[in-house]
């Protein structure tokens, strides 16, 4: 038997250490954590001292993973769609001075917004910087496109992104693996020329990255991720990624014989796109995610060929479905049972015994005190605090946003300006933001709910949590007299509400820790204790 | 041949350790097999659900289309009912039938019961009392998929070996418990 039964996720993962790389470098995040976390538990990347230790955030891993190539390794990044957002900056750049050792960014978009706040399309990043994007469709494809990925970013020398979403990333299939290649020698290049993007540099390698353009199209006309699969009609349809399974799988079901143009490699390959075209008198573009390409085809002044998501032929919004394709592709789909009227919702909540309950039920009765009784929050299992029965916080943007939304507000008048922000989102992108603060000296009070760990994403370890969080809050200009720490536990609720109560009234800047651990953090020790015998 | 079981429940229940079993089971048949599961804000005790195909040709979707399921394996009874727009006609229900309340409105037993007889004839299974004789309140999973075994196209002694195979690290007390409340939720679907 040499099928293994993995995730997406874990084909990423599996593939990229068969490929020789030296390191991951990833910050958690639905639906992309479990690439790393599989290279953290691998014993075969532990006998290569492959590095997976978790990053503080997504640019710092983004950073480091370019050193890595840097110094001529092979190198993955990993990450969820709008942690790119965070990484952009190293991204785009990176993609100007190019890459030594192969450097592939493993980015899982999340469409229907299962665990995320938008469903942006990190394809578009792609053509943003011009580089590379690989969108395999199943698990194996995953698998075998991370060989695909290093060696086509040692060739261009340029980052290549490989896209998928939470559907594949989470889903498990058989994986036939290969021989694994070696890791690179250590190899640093003085290239000044490529690195030092002074704008002299910088221009040169701009234009070098356009000429390379048309290589990459002749490149995607040649990759396995792309082809034809024939048939008749009148109807074509380009399918992207796993756009491609659901086109498929319609096809398949309701015996359609339409030609399916599956694109898992872009820059687009014009010469496949050109043929679809001229063989139908329609084509419907399935993408999951935005309509990226579709808008392409369309143009500015339309086309009647092109149908999609823009002409409500699928839906704007959302996942795919074979139910969607099908439909699309004109098949009456029988009727099928509704769900019984008595079937209510059941959202997540907070876990039986969560600390996070406790500091709710004190920051709740402390800042409704005031007339104005406003908490920013950020992201993270705290971000249920606001569902009932807490209904305790009214703002979650994007990573760190609680600390400078607090701030900005607080510089507009509000009192109290009260903000909720992890351990982790707290060293991921809140430092600099308390720093913000600290300089300004804008009345707020920062609660970080420490749980010793990323909760969240299911348990990873976080960059500080403890005394290390007090430690760099004076290093940041905090006064230490006003860096409480409370433990939110039910017997000491009116201890906590009177630490709350007292900070709310300071006038400066003021930090109170609620330290308690993740239940759910100690029960998988406990139960690793257990299994080990200890 | 091809499979395609909704496998549903409440975020923390541990559905996934079912499908790991038939998984295991049919990679070891040589079938093709997708099993979409949800990461993430739902495992926080939300409503979950896994997707599982499994055939001797080529699968290409992760998702189970609408209509199309010939199982739906709950190991909460309300959570069964969730899902029915995918069964499939002639396709089987099989739940437990300990209700897990943590959210305001959950409708009283007798009109789920009665909503899940509108359904053919579902396997309506008292998981947990069956697990505790089994030996553990804890292997009530096991005796869910026992339960559903017959409708899952793959033979209970291959699933027994899938238990094994997953339990086995956890010593065989463990693994014992486990395979005596998957016979008992087999016999249960048998006659």
């Amino acid at each position: 038997m040499n099928r293994q039964l993995l995730l997406g996720a874990e084909a990423v993962a599996q593939g990229a250490l068969d490929a020789g790389i030296s390191g991951v470098y990833a910050y958690p995040g639905t639906p992309s954590t479990e690439i790393t976390e599989y290279i953290q538990r691998s014993k075969a990347a532990r006998a290569g001292a492959v590095r997976s230790s978790w990053s503080a955030n997504e640019k710092t891993a983004y950073e480091a993973a370019l050193g890595m190539s840097y110094a001529g390794k092979r190198s993955l990044v990993c990450m969820k769609h709008v942690g790119l957002n965070v990484a952009a900056d190293a991204f785009i750049n990176s993609a100007i001075t190019g890459v030594n050792g192969g450097l592939v960014l493993a980015v899982a978009d999340d469409p229907s917004m299962h665990s995320s706040q938008n469903e942006q399309d990190s394809r578009v990043y792609g053509r943003f910087a011009m580089v590379p994007v690989l969108e395999p469709a199943s698990q194996q494809e995953l698998y075998d496109t991370m060989f695909h990925a290093f060696g086509l970013s040692e060739a261009m020398r340029l980052p290549v992104i490989v896209r998928m979403t939470t559907r594949l990333s989470h889903s498990r299939a058989g994986v036939e693996q290969r021989a694994a290649s070696g890791q690179n020698p250590l190899n640093a290049e003085y290239a000044p020329e490529r690195f030092v993007l002074m704008p002299h540099n910088a221009r040169v390698q701009y234009r070098h990255l356009l000429d390379l353009q048309p290589k990459l199209e002749e490149l995607s006309e040649a990759s396995f991720l792309n082809r034809m699969v024939e048939g008749s009609g009148p109807v074509g349809v380009i399918a992207f990624g796993i756009g491609y399974n659901y086109a498929m799988e319609a096809r398949t079901a309701h015996g359609l014989d339409c030609r399916v143009l599956k694109i898992g490699q872009y820059p687009l390959p014009r010469r496949m796109v050109d043929e679809l075209f001229a063989a139908c008198s329609e084509v419907l573009v399935v993408e999951e995610g935005y309509p990226v390409y579709e808008e392409l085809f369309r143009g500015y002044f339309g086309s009647p060929k092109v149908r999609g998501r823009m002409d409500g032929a699928l839906p704007r919004t959302g996942e795919l479905t074979t139910d969607l394709l099908a439909s699309a592709l004109g098949v009456e789909l029988p009727e099928t049972a509704a769900v019984p009227g008595i079937v209510v919702n059941r959202p997540p909540e907070l876990c039986k015994g969560c600390g996070h309950r406790d500091m709710f039920d004190a920051i709740n009765i402390a800042v409704r005190e005031h007339a104005d009784h406003h908490v920013f929050s950020d992201i993270g299992c705290y971000t249920l605090g606001a569902l009932p029965p807490y209904s305790a916080i009214h703002t979650c943007v994007d990573m760190g946003a609680s600390i400078t939304m607090a701030k900005g507000a607080a510089d507009a008048g509000l009192r109290p300006a009260v903000c909720v922000i992890g351990d982790s989102t707290f060293t991921h992108s809140g430092m600099t933001g308390l720093l913000d603060a600290v300089n300004d000296r804008s009345p707020v009070t920062v609660v970080i709910a420490d749980n010793d760990t990323t909760a969240m994403t299911g348990g990873q370890h976080s960059s500080a949590t403890g005394s290390k969080l007090v430690e760099i809050c004076i290093g940041l200009g905090v006064e230490a007299s006003h860096i409480r720490t409370i433990v939110p536990l039910r017997k000491n609720l009116e201890e906590n509400i009177a630490v709350l109560r007292e900070e709310f009234a300071y006038d400066g800047v003021s930090v109170v820790i609620a330290q308690r651990d993740c239940v759910e953090k100690a029960a998988k020790e406990k139960r690793r204790a257990a299994a080990t015998g200890q | 041949m091809q499979k395609n079981i909704i496998l549903a429940g409440v975020g923390g229940q541990g559905i996934l350790s079912i499908a790991a079993v038939i998984d295991w089971a049919a990679l070891h048949e040589g079938l093709n097999i997708r099993q979409a599961e949800v990461h993430g804000m739902s495992q926080r005790g939300g409503a979950v659900q896994s997707h599982l195909r499994i055939a001797d040709h080529e699968l290409f979707a992760d998702l189970i289309a609408l209509g199309t399921a010939d199982l739906i394996l709950s190991v909460e009874p309300l959570e069964a009912l969730r899902y029915l727009p995918w069964l499939a006609p002639g396709g089987h229900v099989v739940t437990a039938l300990e209700p897990f309340v943590n959210m305001p409105g959950y409708p009283p037993m007798e009109e789920i019961l009665a909503e899940l007889g509108k359904a053919g004839r579902p396997v309506q299974v008292h998981a947990a009392e069956i697990a505790r004789e089994a030996g553990s309140a804890r292997a009530s999973n096991m005796v869910m998929l026992g339960a559903g075994a017959p409708f899952t196209g793959i033979a209970p002694e291959k699933l027994e070996a899938g238990i094994e195979a997953l339990f086995g690290a956890k010593g065989r007390d463990i693994v014992d418990i486990n395979i005596r409340a998957f016979r008992k939720g087999l016999e249960l679907s048998n006659t």
